[in-house]
């Protein structure tokens, strides 16, 4: 044992002083990418990473609260680049001042995820994935057969006079933003009552209506966030890519990735979706841009990492990663389950046999 | 006007027919394993390749390539049941199992893409071509075969169900796991036989599309996404439901075919939102027992 870690545990401030130093030290490395990194190739890997921490984390504000999986973000980031397109299209809105219209493009993902909400999470879980799919279809359908969408060739956003050199900066900084909004919003939606109403739904949703939890009004005020930061990120990235079509703005690799980014991450910790988002998005954009990987390999390598995930790293690299460091920790003394390893369970910290869904390998077969 | 309606809702049947096939493969792994199958729709596509690449290269009929297509994707299904599925455990499961058979679905997609290239291909044979005219409608020979050999198959699924031993402990198992695992029933082995078999019904199935439609490697999402919507609209895990569902969606869509073809595709999603809102677990769904 060394010296460090025994100071460590003697002062139990320092602690949280160390994480706090750790985050700092995060957002300063994360402000600093760009001016170091000033290559355009590297930096764009860091607004479409941030990009996707962004939808990762609002994908998780929803579904790794409720446990209600959605494969129907597709819609909100669809819609939302759509409104910037239109919007800037039939305003004639050029220029930096098309940032205005994000608010905007938030409004519209809130006023689908009501409709979309009220009917889709009226049914129970499993069903509920295939509504999300099935609107997910249907925003995909629209986009491409209405006339005002601009059908299959989609939407061109308005050009910006940003010297090409540091054209991503600006980019990085508003994702930034948004990614630091959206974690913000996802640790205090965690720490709230709301939070605590959203996971003990997730745990067991009768029970949890039992004791006085509204459930669809939780269920929808967590989609409603969900969906109106998608929405705006969305609008984000199209302005980012210049362009949307239907087949890439309802893109359905983009839903499944959101959800590959949580579990390898760490599904339903705020963490763990912005470790997965940093891990997955630069490697496949990479693993894009390789010869040798050209063509469909580098489906069959997304594949393949999404089995190993789920078949040997089900809890994610937050999870797992934890408590391998509390097991070498604990080694040799009596073995004390972590706080926070059961904490994560609403209703299991009442004391009750309620095996929540941190605890993976209790569950039994179904 | 009318003639034109009817021959509409004739089509719709046919194709129907063929749907229900392979939704009642998915319902069937609902039901006994609680997963839904999200690889179902490119494993119909592996199998129209199977065909394909049976009638092209070795020119075998591809009615009589299913004697071989069926095999070979029953033992793919046990194959993905033995290495993937059967070790998902716990409360996480359903959304596992999803990212698991949408893994599969990347994998075997990307090797696809890999061997046949994106290019469109079709499925032909004499019958593929040519149709029948009787009282008055024209039906391709393949819609009236392919219906045929889909009623021939879910009848066999039946007998199975009902006539069996086997069949019995599978639906032991759909009803009641923990149940059926008390009386003796080897749940584990009645798992991968039934996931066989609603993979091995995606070959006839795989067949018959790629016979009527155009298809590449991508084609799986369009179709997982229509059979998600059949089984749903039935009740998930009931197989009755499963045909009457797909029966009525592909009229459904073949009506508002006349209309505008482009709409009806959404019409059919449309169709399931408006049903699921009066009844939220389908037509012929069962009261949710399940522990969520």
């Amino acid at each position: 044992m060394s010296d460090a870690r025994r100071r460590l545990r003697a002062a139990p401030g320092l602690a949280p002083a160390l994480k706090g130093g750790g985050l700092v030290a995060l957002i300063a490395i994360a402000i600093a990418f760009p001016q170091v990194y000033s290559n355009p190739a590297v930096s764009s890997y860091g607004v479409l990473a941030l990009i996707y921490v962004t939808a990762a984390t609002a994908w998780n504000i929803f579904s790794g609260n409720t446990g209600y999986i959605s494969l129907g973000q597709a819609v909100f980031y669809g819609s939302g680049a759509y409104t910037m397109g239109i919007a800037a299209r039939d305003w004639n809105i050029t220029g930096d001042s098309v940032f205005a219209l994000l608010p905007l493009c938030g409004l519209v993902g809130a006023a689908i995820a009501i409709p979309f909400g009220l009917i889709a999470l009226r049914v129970k879980r499993h069903t509920f994935i295939v509504i999300t799919i099935a609107f997910f279809f249907i925003f995909q359908l629209m986009a491409f057969n209405f006339s005002f969408t601009g059908g299959s060739t989609g939407l061109q956003s308005p050009f910006l006079n940003w010297p090409s050199a540091t054209y991503n900066t600006p980019f990085y900084y508003i994702a930034l933003a948004f990614a630091a909004g959206a974690i913000a919003i996802a640790w205090l939606v965690r720490r709230s009552r709301f939070g605590l109403q959203l996971r003990a739904i997730r745990d067991d949703e009768d029970r949890a209506r039992g004791l006085g939890v509204k459930a669809m009004r939780v269920k929808l005020s967590a989609f409603l966030i969900s969906g109106t930061i998608t929405a705006m990120i969305g609008a984000v990235w199209f302005y980012y890519i210049n362009q949307v079509e239907p087949q890439t703005g309802f893109d359905p690799i983009f839903d499944l990735t959101l959800v590959l980014m949580a579990f390898l991450g760490g599904y339903g910790s705020i963490s763990g979706p912005v470790l997965g988002a940093l891990i997955i998005e630069p490697l496949t954009l990479w693993l894009n841009t390789q010869p040798q990987f050209s063509g469909y390999l580098s489906e069959i390598l997304l594949g393949a990492i999404f089995l190993i995930v789920v078949l040997f790293l089900p809890r994610g690299i937050i999870t797992t990663g934890g408590e391998l460091i509390t097991r070498i920790r604990t080694r040799g003394r009596p073995a004390v389950i972590p706080a926070t390893s059961v904490g994560s369970s609403a209703l299991a910290s009442g004391a009750t046999a309620a095996s929540g869904p941190s605890s993976v390998s209790s569950g039994g077969g179904r | 006007m009318a003639q034109e309606i009817l021959q509409e809702i004739i089509v719709g049947v046919l194709v129907g027919g063929v749907y229900a096939l392979m939704a009642v493969g998915l319902t069937l792994i609902f039901g006994v394993l609680d997963i839904i199958n999200i690889a179902q729709g490119v494993l119909v596509i592996l199998g129209a390749y199977l065909s394909y690449s049976l009638s092209t290269r070795a020119h075998i009929d591809l009615f009589v390539g299913l004697l071989i297509t069926i095999p070979v994707m029953f033992i793919i299904g046990i194959v993905i049941h033995w290495a993937f599925i059967r070790r998902l455990r716990g409360t996480e499961r359903t959304a596992m199992t999803l990212l698991v058979t949408y893994a599969v679905a990347l994998i075997i997609e990307g090797i696809l893409y890999k061997i046949y290239g994106a290019t469109d291909v079709g499925l032909t044979a004499s019958y593929t071509g040519t149709s029948i005219h009787i009282f008055g409608f024209y039906l391709p020979w393949i819609y009236v075969y392919g219906f045929i050999l889909a009623v021939a198959l879910v009848a066999l699924i039946y007998a199975m169900l009902y006539r069996t031993r086997f069949g019995r402990s599978v639906r032991a198992t759909m009803q009641d796991e923990t149940a059926a695992r008390l009386v003796g029933i080897d749940v584990n082995r009645v798992a991968a036989v039934t996931f066989g078999i609603g993979v091995a019904v995606t070959a006839a199935g795989g067949m018959v599309f790629g016979a009527t439609n155009q298809f590449d490697p991508n084609s799986g999402y369009d179709l997982i996404s229509r059979l998600l919507a059949i089984i749903i609209l039935g009740g998930l895990g009931s197989i009755g439901g499963a045909l009457a569902a797909s029966v009525f969606m592909l009229v459904v869509e073949s009506l508002v075919t006349i209309w505008s073809p482009t709409w009806a595709v959404a019409v059919f999603y449309a169709a399931l939102v408006i049903v699921l809102v009066v009844r939220p677990n389908g037509f012929f769904g069962r009261k949710e027992v399940r522990a969520q």
